[in-house]
């Protein structure tokens, strides 16, 4: 990893003189077992807060947003009539059907809110049961779960979600189970790979030397080493979440018609690009508000483990 | 996506000393050996994942192809006719044997053989991506070298900074904004929906193809280049590099001598698996600009549940998603 990658930013330099000499890795005092932990140790970097304050307000904007459309978005009457530039009362102009930009803007986040968070925060979770499950035991377990993942990593994410869709019908909960089961393998993989090295550590055999049951171990003596691998698969899956679930919406196969969201505003009207551009730029905007913040806390997270692999 | 994803995930079974392979031919070919048995065997589940998936899960593709009001009679009468009576396993295999002779069976719309179906727009679907690959190998090698070794440049800062947007942006978002920078109010440089007549190849009508490709070009120069920025600035910082520093050697020649080989072979296997992205791409991509290719077709026979043609195109797209990601491994894992 490159020496400025490990360098710590500005934002960290600063936040780490705020927070004490506790926060400061190289001061010899004892710091608390919390402040020493890779969560804290991420949860420092100024990059990480950043991105996941960026991440915050979207979820909170299309959360909130139902609640503040000004008119019906469902409800063409009494506008201006299809793909309409912005003007009085419609200040973003109207879609393809003459339904208002902003209200369905507004309201048109609430299931990516939800969905996107629930896929990334499962997926991590389960992927990160499976890889440290096989990296403890190793052997058998370990070939059998990893050659099931790479059957799943065959085929690529969006190809996954749409083939098993078209099949069983586009439903919210179907979605998201389907982003989770495509987006395990590659939480397990690299997982897997952070806590291999953990097994030859010296408390790890002397626990289990010592009898203690391997539960145990994986989640007192695993887990809080593999702290800041999770959350950088955190930022990724969530941000490849939002993609993939605009994206499987964009192709239609996502949230149905007379529901709608960011993915399918830019379907619908993707043919009035050039009357009425901000049908189609105002949800673009937002998918990548929301996907640009995840990605800016996965990469400070990820400079911060290449920080920690080097003091190492 | 960041550097991370390249981190060396580990090797299961990988011998320390591998690298000594002319000397040991013995071992590596056994090396080789399991690889492919493993391969077989993962293909041999995912085909039958993909044939469960569709003609499993439905359960009753004769009522799709005759409709609802179908008399339970003639349903009887086709389910036979396509065999859906006999039990599923023994569908299966013959599907499957079908698939390894190469005949992917008809297609339910027109009982036109599947394997002529997608022909065309198979070629189609690949002029796409390895137009795109030629682009994006050596513009990430260029952009990616150039940002390693002139660290914390202008040049440096603004790739990383773009890097971590482009990085974020979902292909069919790119796609659309290529489309409104260059198709319409702003520029009206090229078509924004990519036509192209049955029976030509893509070649033959290069301003279809230029948004397309640029769109995929796009996302994997950003993601290639930054990947090959972090290896080259690894091998830089390396012992091996070190060494020749002290050795005396000139800057030029450690640059071009040393590191860039050592950076390329890293690179490798990034570049297999943005092969592997560019393919999952293509299906997205096509749909944005309408572009005739199996990505295209995967969606509308999806919409009308035409199963022999979805289950070949899944079945392609898996196997070779399937190969590069393998072929990303192996080099790795040496």
């Amino acid at each position: 990893m490159s020496r400025d990658d490990v360098k710590p930013a500005p934002a960290q330099a600063a936040t780490a003189a705020a927070a004490g000499g506790a926060a400061a890795e190289a001061t010899p005092a004892t710091p608390s077992r919390w402040a020493r932990s890779d969560l804290a140790r991420v949860l420092r970097s100024g990059q990480v807060r950043a991105g996941l304050i960026m991440t915050i307000i979207m979820v909170i904007f299309a959360i909130v947003g139902p609640f503040l459309a000004p008119r019906n978005p469902n409800d063409a009457s009494g506008g201006p009539g299809p793909y309409n530039p912005p003007t009085d009362g419609f200040p973003l102009g109207t879609d393809n059907i003459g339904n208002d930009v902003l209200s369905r803007l507004l309201a048109g986040g609430i299931h990516l809110a939800w969905m996107a968070p629930a896929s990334a925060f499962t997926a991590v979770l389960l992927g990160a049961v499976v890889g440290v499950v096989a990296a403890y035991y190793g052997g058998v377990v370990d070939m059998l779960l990893m050659r099931l993942m790479d059957v799943l990593l065959a085929f690529p994410l969006v190809v996954f979600i749409i083939l098993f869709v078209s099949m069983v019908g586009p439903k919210p909960w179907l979605l998201v189970v389907l982003v989770v089961i495509g987006m395990v393998p590659g939480v397990a993989r690299v997982l897997r790979g952070a806590a291999l090295p953990l097994k030859e550590r010296e408390y790890v055999l002397w626990a289990t030397a010592a009898g203690i049951p391997a539960r145990r171990i994986m989640l007192r003596e695993y887990l809080p080493n593999i702290w800041s691998p999770l959350m950088v698969e955190l930022g990724m899956r969530l941000m490849w979440s939002i993609g993939a679930l605009a994206s499987i919406s964009y192709l239609g196969y996502g949230i149905q018609a007379p529901d709608f969201d960011w993915g399918t505003m830019i379907e619908e009207s993707r043919n009035g690009l050039q009357t009425q551009p901000w049908a189609v730029l105002v949800p673009v905007l937002v998918i990548v508000l929301f996907t640009i913040g995840s990605n800016i806390m996965a990469e400070g997270a990820a400079r911060v483990v290449a920080r920690t692999e080097k003091d190492r | 996506m960041t550097e991370l994803t390249l981190a060396p995930v580990d090797a299961p079974g990988a011998e320390p000393g591998a690298d000594a392979r002319g000397k040991r031919l013995g071992p590596w070919a056994r090396r080789l050996g399991s690889l492919v048995a493993q391969a077989v065997v993962t293909l041999l589940l995912v085909s039958a994942l993909v044939f469960f998936a569709t003609q499993a899960l439905p359960g009753d593709v004769a009522r799709l192809i005759l409709g609802k009001t179908a008399t339970p009679e003639r349903l009887a009468v086709l389910r036979e006719q396509l065999g859906l009576d006999r039990p599923v396993l023994v569908q299966y295999w013959d599907w499957l044997s079908g698939v390894l002779r190469g005949d992917f069976g008809e297609s339910l719309a027109n009982h036109e053989p599947v394997t002529s179906l997608i022909g065309e727009r198979l070629v189609n679907s690949l002029s796409l991506a390895l137009a795109a690959m030629v682009i994006i190998i050596p513009v990430s090698l260029l952009v990616g070298v150039v940002a390693a070794t002139h660290r914390d440049s202008w040049f440096d800062k603004a790739f990383l900074g773009l890097s971590m947007v482009i990085n974020a942006l979902p292909d069919f978002i790119i796609g659309t904004l290529l489309i409104a920078l260059f198709a319409t109010n702003v520029t009206h440089l090229l078509p924004p929906v990519s036509i192209i007549p049955v029976g030509d190849t893509p070649w033959q009508h290069l301003t279809a193809m230029i948004l397309p490709v640029a769109t995929l070009a796009t996302s994997g120069v950003f993601y290639l280049g930054r990947l090959v920025r972090a290896s080259f600035i690894d091998v830089t910082n390396s012992e091996y590099v070190e060494m020749a520093t002290l050795k005396g050697l000139s800057r030029r020649v450690i640059t071009y001598r040393h590191a860039l080989p050592n950076a390329l072979a890293a690179a490798i296997p990034a570049a297999s698996l943005v092969a592997a992205f560019t393919i999952g791409g293509v299906v997205v991509v096509e749909y944005v600009f309408n572009y005739p290719g199996i990505g295209m077709l995967l969606v509308e026979s999806l919409g009308n549940q035409n199963l022999p043609v979805i289950q070949a195109l899944v079945l392609i797209v898996a196997v070779s998603y399937f190969f590069f990601n393998r072929l990303a491994d192996a080099f790795e894992r040496r």
